[in-house]
Formats: C-alpha cells, structure tokens, sequence
C-alpha cells in the first residue's frame, strides 16, 4: 500500500503514539484487503462498547487511548451492556461491572463521539449523499449502509474503525471500490417470509456468500425484515453487501435458501420451545417498528417479562409521538443505550430460555450469555406470549 | 508465504481448525478455550499455538477479543489464515501477532499438532 509522507510519519511515529497505533491498524486492514491507498471518510460508527464484549483490558486500552486521542470526523458508538437509567430494577448486576462500563463510555465521550449507543445509527440520522465513504463496525448498520443507505464501507473492525475515527481515514479496499466481481445469487424460496425467515435469510446468506450476494424471490420486504436480514448476514460471515435483484445474473452463481435451508439454520439456533423472558431489539427498534409495536398491544398485556431495546434517541421521539404508553401499559419494559446482545440484564440464575424474534441475537444468547433461545415471529411472540 | 499482515517471528505447536472462527461468540477471552461446539476444535486452547484457520466472521469486537487475549496471556504466538479479515488482521496488529496469508495448498499442507517456525522477515516457514 502506498502511503503519503504525512502517513508514513504517523506510522513511524512521529506524531505521537496514538496516531502511530491508529496507523499500525490501517496498515495491517490496508495489506489484509490489498488496498493501494487511504481514502478520506466522513464518519465512522465504532464497536467495543459493551464491558462484556472487551473485558478488563479493553476497558484499560480505551482508558489510555481516550487520554490523547480525540476523533477527527462524525463518530457514534455501539450499545453499551447496560441502561443507567434501570440498573436498579436489575439487583444481579454487580458494581463492578457498573462502574466498568461507565469508564469504558466516558473514554469514548472525552474522545469526543456523539453518545449514541445503538447499533442503528441508520435508525437515528439522516444518512449522507449517496456513495459517501464511511467506516462502520457494526456488522449490521454496515451491511445497512452499503445495502439500503447507498453508503460505502467495508465490514470493519472494531480497530479499524477506531483508527478511522481517530484519523479520518480508511484503506481503499473491496467495497469501498466500484468494481466487484459478479457476487453469488440466493434465490429465496420462502412464501409469505416472517422477519424472523429474513433473519434466517441473512444468517444462511452470510454463510454461504463471499463479500457481496445478490438475492431474487424477494418484493419490498419491510424495515422490520430488512433490518432482521442485516443483522442475521452480519452475524454468520464476512459478508457486508446485499442487493435484491428482479431478474438473475446468468454468470451468478446460484444458491436455493427454501424449507430445507431454513429448518437447518432454525435447528441450529432455537434450542427450546418456550422462554422465561422475551427479548425484542437486536438490532434495537426503529420509531416505525416501536409504532407497530404499541398497535399489536393493544388491550394486551405480557405474561412474562419482556425487555425492548431502542436507541435512546429513538425512545425519546416514541415518547412525543405517545407510543411508549400502550407498550409500557402492556408490561412491556423499555431499555435503551444496550441490546439483547451480551447484555448482562439477562439473569442466567434465574433464566433458562430466551424468547425472541432475532437471529442475530439468538447466536449471542446462545454461545455468549449462555442461554437457551425459543425463536419465534413478533406476530407469535404477541400470540402466544400476552393475554 | 503469500502475504504478511502483521511482522514476526514465532516458533509453536500448531492448532488447525478448518472452521472460520468467530472469535467475539466462539472464544473465551480469558482462557483462549474455543466454546462453540460446532467448531472442530471445541474445547481446545489456543494459547500459545500458532493458530492455523481460514479466516474471521461475525462481530467486529472480535478484534477486541484478540486483544484482550494477548492481554490475558491467553493469545495465539501466531496466526494463518487463508483470507485476512479486517477483524482478526486489526486484532493481531494492535496486540502484535504476527500474521500470514497463505495459499489453500499451503494451508493444506499444515498439519494439526505439528511444529513451526514462521519469520516473516525471510518470508518462510518450516513445518
């Protein structure tokens, strides 16, 4: 990769040590996707937030690095584990792991990110002109930007795009590019798709495909579905692009994703027939999504606990637009600034199973928190779940 | 050798898995024990190994993983992957894990439990 004399100072250097690591990982992202050069990005979206997800040592890096470092262009965060605002309806969380967490948020705040903690920066902003460089961590806002926001990024980092905050920059690599080979065609096969089936779409597609996948068999899925597709595809491999298409590539290689296809990936993921909690926002919820929400729950109430996630930006707007009411009256407890992934308010002594409509989610709940996963639609969850 | 990520030599005992490896969902940060078991190295510790696999998937913060690893004493001495990904190739530079991209026939060749010694300064490595 070639880099200018400014850069190849930084990366020995010369401009101190927080730049000199940011370059470090530039250079090593920049070789690993045979970038020729850095590109200027305007914002980057960052992960690592979670005290769960990065531990001790994470916590202590961000503590050191927020010393100096300070981002040079838009930057907003990923959740945290937890919602200041509940900790006290939530007895099993220890201190420590409080006060962790809010070192690890106050190192991103001094370094100057927006305070946003959601995984759906496309759910709080307006996004920029089309084709504008940035650099997203969040596997699923990633694949968002790229798929239905007309924005530029590779699937990065945590790292990587810490670096891009911090420099402004990214290598000039796979996506970011206009030319990508021919990409593979999953032809969905599934009538009537919940967005519990786009989830599973998402999760069999991040498998099977490479850095970008064409998908046929699909009309106009709803924000809903499209953000379950995000979040299933980031969760499963490396891929960071889809793109619906009317009519198949003839060089396309072709995929099926029916019956066969779907019950794998359920099979492998719902490991029980019913929860002891449901959890609703992995991604969190959108103001759309939150709207439906208090519609289904009309007259209803929750038989079991149910925690919903949402940005806090976005529980703010709920609130004016009066959609919270219905859902609280239903028993339904709002969290914001966390997510069903990783989150610690999950208690594992007392909880057994997961209800929950997200793919992206029951992977975490499951190999991370530990927990079994019921998985189900959010028609079926209200179904079944509320009286 | 096809490609050095990130500069280093080491010389271990290789642990080969011939499943990608999600490291945020899949690896115990404080013990380097894999513990998803559809992995053909389940409960298998990647401390100290030169670890053979093709690449990375899923969360970013598994980069973080990778530090915290290295952080706990826990890391792989070394990495090869077939595909560099931008997690595990942030991962390994910022907790200075030498790292290499090799050819399928390469990878091919490495076998599980084997030792060697990779210097990517000389671009070799002996198994």
């Amino acid at each position: 990769m070639e880099l200018t004399s400014e850069e190849k100072d930084a990366l020995n250097g010369k401009h101190g040590e927080t730049l000199q690591i940011a370059y470090r990982i530039l250079v090593a992202t920049g070789e690993a996707t045979d970038a020729e050069k850095l590109i200027p990005i305007k914002w980057a979206h960052l992960s690592g937030v979670n005290y769960n997800t990065i531990g001790d040592s994470g916590e202590q890096f961000l503590r050191e690095l927020s010393k100096d470092a300070r981002v040079k262009v838009k930057a907003t965060v990923n959740p945290m584990g937890i919602d200041f605002d509940h900790i006290s309806e939530f007895n099993h969380i220890d201190d420590e792991f409080v006060k962790k967490q809010a070192s690890i948020r106050d190192s991103y705040i001094r370094m100057g990110v927006e305070p946003t903690f959601s995984c759906t920066p496309y759910d709080i902003f307006d996004l920029p002109e089309k084709n504008t460089q940035v650099s997203f961590a969040e596997s699923n806002a990633a694949i968002f930007a790229n798929s239905l926001g007309g924005l530029k990024t590779n699937k990065e980092s945590a790292f990587s795009a810490l670096a891009s905050a911090i420099t402004g920059k990214s290598p000039y690599s796979d996506l970011r590019k206009e030319n990508i080979a021919t990409p593979m065609t999953i032809r969905m096969k599934m009538d009537n798709p919940s967005e519990l089936d786009f989830g599973m779409l998402g999760f069999f597609a991040g498998k099977v495909g490479d850095t970008s996948v064409n998908i046929s068999g699909v009309s106009q899925p709803n924000r809903r579905s499209c953000k379950a597709l995000c979040g299933g595809m980031g969760t499963s491999g490396t891929c960071a692009k889809f793109q619906f298409v009317d009519n198949e590539d003839e060089k396309s290689e072709k995929v099926d994703f029916g019956k066969e296809e779907m019950n794998e990936v359920f099979d492998e993921l719902n490991t029980a027939e019913k929860g002891d909690v449901i959890t609703l926002g992995s991604p969190q919820l959108g103001l759309e999504e939150l709207s439906d929400l208090s519609k289904m729950l009309k007259g209803k109430s929750f038989q079991k606990r149910c925690m919903i996630f949402c940005s806090r930006a976005v529980q703010e707007q709920a609130r004016t637009l009066d959609y919270i009411n219905e859902i609280e009256r239903a028993g339904g407890e709002i969290l914001s600034d966390c997510c069903t992934c990783l989150t610690p308010l999950i208690d594992t002594n007392e909880t057994d199973a997961v209800t929950t409509n997200s793919i992206k989610g029951a992977y975490y709940l499951k190999n991370s928190t530990g927990v079994d996963v019921n998985l189900k639609p959010l028609s079926k969850i209200i179904e079944d779940e509320t009286k | 050798m096809s490609k050095v990520i990130v500069q280093g030599n080491a010389q271990g005992k290789v642990l080969k898995s011939t499943n990608p490896i999600n490291f945020l969902g899949a690896v115990d940060k404080k013990t380097g024990i894999i513990r998803d078991k559809k992995y053909d190295i389940f409960e298998k510790s990647m401390k100290d190994t030169v670890l053979v696999f093709p690449h990375g998937i899923g969360s970013s913060v598994g980069a973080y993983t990778i530090y915290s690893l290295k952080s706990n004493q826990s890391a792989p001495i070394a990495m090869i992957c077939t595909k560099a990904d931008l997690t595990v190739a942030s991962g390994c530079a910022l907790a200075n894990i030498p790292m290499i991209v090799v050819s399928n026939e390469e990878f091919d060749s490495i076998q599980d439990g084997n030792q060697i010694t990779i210097d990517t300064k000389s671009e070799k490595i002996f198994n």
